[in-house]
């Protein structure tokens, strides 16, 4: 048997703080982002974009944009017809959900700001532009659904605006979680009502704004049909999904397409999807049979491609008088936009399973209803239903402990699953492996000093400084590895969650390693070759990791939902490891020993009790001669392997936030972040720190600065990078990080996954210090993001904070809230009561 | 069309240009330097920072006619500005974006490393916060900019006596 987890500490890769491979490439400007590319005979694409959410097109004409110098050709949606194809959701989440028809351009109607009408083709992406200010349509304008709330409400009987008419309603689907029902739990109304009579129930609703991805390589497309194949480029993070997809709705065999994801500059799940602009570029290029490149402009970008979160949470928790949780229940409206993205409704679904988090609820209810706006689409964003879900339970968590007026922590520590109670199920149907959560804290509130940062809080308070302190916790975890393919199934998800890997073993003793994950920033060929590099006993430099391109990597699922690593990783393992047994025959062959006889042992096969040895990249070499091997063998090493995860991983930590709150401007300032994270083990410190520090930013961007303003005919007017606030160097802080070790129980390597850790766990740390500094003031939310403006209308009695002017949507009022799946007004319920 | 003449990372080219023609599409579309990059249309984000007669600029915020009789260095030629360059040697700050993972996809990076540069010629030793006030110009997404910070750092003591 292969013996390579004996090997010594000092030798391994794994765990050492690499310096990237791919580097060299980037800071030198060496790159291959997809609008780098030039191709000769290439035009070029720009496209006209609606600039009324809702309106019918009565007329587009043409002409003198077709006359405007080096246009090629102007084509509207009637006139390509069935040749655009059409836009899927993988995800329908209920059987009945309503679906609206998605063609990449509009045909007669637009449904948001920014769907296409036309497209032009020219010499130049300039004279493209150009001519495309000259195609004149008229629009007539139909009500929009703009305002989530409204759009949920509103029946063909009543008038409100649908986004869809010939659908008859905005409400997609509905999606329920109920413990009882599944056996996972007890009932929830019965907790609740219980804690009514005796004990505490705290009611709040959320907000969970829109958010724009904003990765700083705008998408881009390029298409060439001169080849017996069709080669896509494209700035994706699913190159082996877009080609499933576009085989699959394009007409187009799959083994006639190859699709490229070359350097891709960020996704943060922005780039997992299925863009209209994508099935365009492919259309112009088969109707023109000339290579076509479309690269968006920012504005483009933050107009069209898709938004993320954007729901209202009504949360209600029960608990005992002694602060432990008795039961959640959790009311979901969630805006999808015009369409239903790739995954779209799922993105909350997935949130179901995270609402109870770290916590022993014994009674959970979870219903997520879906509803369609004409707004910009919505799907993942970097955490993905996770982030929406931590916060709600985290909020609440801080709620609790106020009405009880103890420590968070504390209240935290009482309900939270003890380290020596893994696994654990838990309410949602879910077993969470491995984790210690007492030591995460333990750690992160020594590096916060904690106490010391309490003492100041009370010296503040009672000094009443005008600048208060606020400390803000958040114990989260998430589930990562996405994801067990019979899961995926059993949740009508339309793929399966496995990832591909090969391992070659070149003649010079070299290695090429495929994975069919696809990397786009977060260092894929530095990680993966330290995992191949420790398994085969082989030097990290001679590892190369191939990637993002169907023809190179056949097989794969991509990247998103912290997976590459988890499940990418584990299918490096096991491809490795058939390496070896394909090598070890040989090497007894050559050595004249025994199989039974050897052991594999950093890169080296050995004779047990003897100096004999023959390193695995000879072996190679003489599989490739061939000359002299075993009688019958395949003159080959080279191994693929398929992993299907047996269960999600589940990544936690204690984020611990200390921000000043000016209570004379409302401004907040970023004073101490300290986050303790156990992701499993570390394959690479160096790139697992730089996860966790991109992560925190953008979910701090959530909590302070970031919001997609649409005004209330439903245009977007943070459209642009002055207006969409992407927080500086200078609006952020250093960070202290810290990690606990419980290595997952579930994958070869104890990985868990860390590139959404920072994001889910760090928006309701902020907000949590915000309305921490606040609370003698009589606040107790301070609605998102905490601008200066709506802290101080907080801290001025306009509960919390109030909406962002010219936002059409107004933000809860403080009190009794409408119960959010009913109509408003329909019934109401009150505030934290006792 | 206009007539421009100007060197670009040492070589000396002289093209016919279209007077909107911005700088950073000179570069990248006529010239092929295409390690200098466009991240947004209103010069908010700083991808597209080269350096014009030794000072930073952000190239979409400059006519290629302005830079008309100028010397342009950008990402791909920062190193060889790096006196007595030995083969393959980076230039300092490149240096230290990859020893500090500064970096993780790389599209702020050409931008963020020229402005930099430019932060160091003008205040060798600056401060945390001297730091993120001179890159407030240049916008990433991935690193949270915690790295960032540290590459400078690490560049400025490199350049210590």
């Amino acid at each position: 048997m292969t013996t390579v987890d004996d090997r010594s500490v000092a030798e391994a890769e794994i765990g050492r703080d690499r310096r990237r491979k791919e580097d060299a490439r980037l800071i030198t400007g060496r790159t291959r982002w997809t609008d780098n590319i030039t191709l000769t005979g290439m035009v070029h694409l720009a496209m006209v974009r609606s600039p009324f959410a809702h309106a019918r097109v009565t007329g587009i004409d043409t002409a003198a944009a077709k006359q405007s110098a080096g246009v090629v050709a102007v084509l509207t949606g009637p006139e390509l017809g069935e040749e655009m194809g059409v836009l899927i959701n993988a995800w329908p989440i209920t059987p009945d959900q309503v679906t609206p028809v998605h063609t990449p351009m509009a045909v007669d109607r637009v449904a948001f700001a920014g769907e296409i009408v036309a497209v032009v083709a020219a010499r130049s992406a300039a004279e493209a532009r150009d001519a495309a200010e000259l195609v004149d349509v008229d629009y007539e304008e139909l009500p929009a659904a703009v305002d989530l709330k409204e759009a949920a409400a509103a029946t063909p009987e009543n008038g409100g605006a649908l986004a869809h008419p010939d659908l008859g309603t905005n409400k997609s689907a509905l999606w329920i979680f109920d413990s009882a029902e599944a056996g996972t739990g007890s009932d929830v109304e019965e907790a609740i009502a219980r804690a009514r009579t005796d004990g505490v129930v705290i009611e709040r609703e959320f907000r969970q704004q829109r958010l724009i991805p904003a990765f700083m390589e705008p998408r881009s497309t390029v298409v060439d049909p001169t080849g017996e194949q069709l080669t896509v480029w494209s700035a994706t993070q699913i190159p082996h999904v877009l080609r499933f997809a576009m085989a699959a709705t394009l007409g187009i065999p799959e083994s006639k397409l190859r699709v490229i994801a070359p350097d891709v500059g960020g996704g943060f799940g922005g780039k997992l999807q299925l863009t209209p602009e994508e099935w365009l570029t492919v259309a112009l290029a088969r109707r023109l049979g000339k290579p076509v490149k479309y690269t968006e402009t920012r504005s483009e970008s933050l107009m069209s491609a898709h938004h993320g979160r954007d729901q209202w949470q009504k949360l209600t928790l029960s608990a005992t008088k002694d602060g432990t949780v008795t039961g959640l229940k959790v009311e979901l409206l969630a805006d999808l936009g015009a369409y239903v993205a790739i995954v779209g409704g799922g993105v909350p679904v997935l949130g179901a399973f995270m609402f109870n988090a770290i916590y022993k609820f014994p009674a959970y209810h979870f219903a997520c209803q879906t509803v369609l706006t004409n707004k910009t689409w919505t799907d993942a964003y970097r955490g993905a239903g996770r982030p929406e879900a931590t916060f709600g339970i985290e909020r609440m968590m801080d709620e609790l402990a106020a009405e009880l007026g103890v420590d968070p922590l504390e209240v935290r520590e009482k309900n939270w699953i003890k380290h020596e109670e893994f696994p654990f199920t838990t309410v949602a149907g879910l077993e969470y492996d491995s984790g210690h959560y007492e030591a995460a804290t333990e750690r992160a509130k020594e590096l916060f000093e904690y106490d010391d940062l309490r003492s100041e809080q009370r010296r503040r308070r009672e000094s009443g400084d005008p600048v208060q302190l606020g400390i803000g916790v958040s114990t989260f975890t998430e589930m990562c590895g996405l994801a067990p393919s019979r899961v995926l199934g059993s949740l009508d998800y339309g793929a399966g969650g496995w990832e591909s890997a090969q391992v070659r073993m070149l003649a010079t003793g070299t290695v090429e390693v495929v994975t069919g994950a696809s990397a786009h920033g977060q260092g894929h060929e530095t990680a993966f070759s330290q995992i191949v590099a420790d398994r085969l006993g082989v030097p990290f430099e001679d590892v190369e990791v191939l990637h993002g391109d169907t023809q190179v990597a056949p097989k794969g699922l991509d990247t998103y939902g912290s997976r590459s690593l988890v499940v990418g990783g584990e299918a490096l393992v096991k491809a490795s490891d058939k390496v070896i047994e394909k090598a070890k025959p040989v090497a007894a062959h050559l050595l004249e020993a025994s199989v039974e006889d050897l052991e594999f042992r950093a890169g080296t096969f050995s004779v047990r009790g003897t100096e004999a040895g023959i390193s695995i990249q000879d072996v190679a070499g003489a599989v490739f001669a061939a000359h002299n091997l075993p009688d019958g063998m395949e003159p080959s090493l080279d191994s693929d392997a398929t992993y299907d995860p047996v269960n999600f991983s589940y990544p936690h930590g204690t984020h611990l936030c200390a921000v000043e709150v000016d209570t004379e401007t409302g401004q907040v300032r970023m004073r101490k972040y300290v986050a303790c994270d156990d992701v499993g083990t570390i394959i690479n410190p160096l790139i697992v720190s730089g996860q966790v520090h991109g992560g925190l930013v953008q979910g701090i961007a959530q909590a302070l600065w970031e919001e997609a303003v649409f005004d209330e005919s439903g245009t977007l007017v943070s459209g642009s990078f002055v207006d969409y606030l992407l927080p500086t160097a200078a609006d952020t802080i250093s960070f202290d990080l810290d990690h606990t070790v419980t290595p997952s129980l579930t994958n070869s390597l104890g990985t868990k996954g860390v590139g959404e850790a920072g994001t889910i766990a760090s928006t309701p740390a902020v907000v949590n210090a915000v309305v921490d500094a606040l609370r003698p003031l009589g606040v107790e939310d301070v609605t998102m993001p905490c601008t200066p403006q709506r802290v101080w209308q907080a801290i001025h009695g306009a509960g919390s904070g109030g909406s962002t002017p010219g936002a059409a949507m107004p933000h809860f009022e403080s009190g009794g809230a409408a119960g959010n799946q009913e109509q408003p007004g329909a019934s109401s319920t009150e505030g934290a009561g006792q | 069309m206009t007539r421009i003449k100007l060197t670009v990372d040492g070589m000396a080219v002289s093209d016919d240009v279209e007077p909107r023609t911005l700088l950073v599409h000179y570069l990248r579309e006529q010239l092929g330097k295409t390690g200098t990059v466009v991240g947004c249309d209103t010069s908010n984000c700083g991808a597209c920072t080269v350096h014009l007669d030794g000072q930073s600029v952000k190239s979409c915020n400059v006519l290629a006619v302005q830079a008309d009789g100028g010397e342009i260095t950008t990402i791909e030629g920062l190193a060889d500005t790096v006196p007595d360059r030995a083969d393959g040697q980076l230039h300092p700050v490149q240096e230290a974006f990859r020893e500090c993972h500064g970096l993780q996809c790389g599209y702020c990076t050409p931008g963020m490393i020229m402005a930099s540069v430019d932060l160091l010629n003008r205040n060798p030793h600056p401060t945390e916060q001297e730091i993120r006030e001179g890159l407030e110009g240049n916008l990433c997404r991935c690193t949270g900019y915690h790295n960032i910070v540290r590459a400078v750092q690490y560049a400025a003591e490199g350049e210590q006596p």
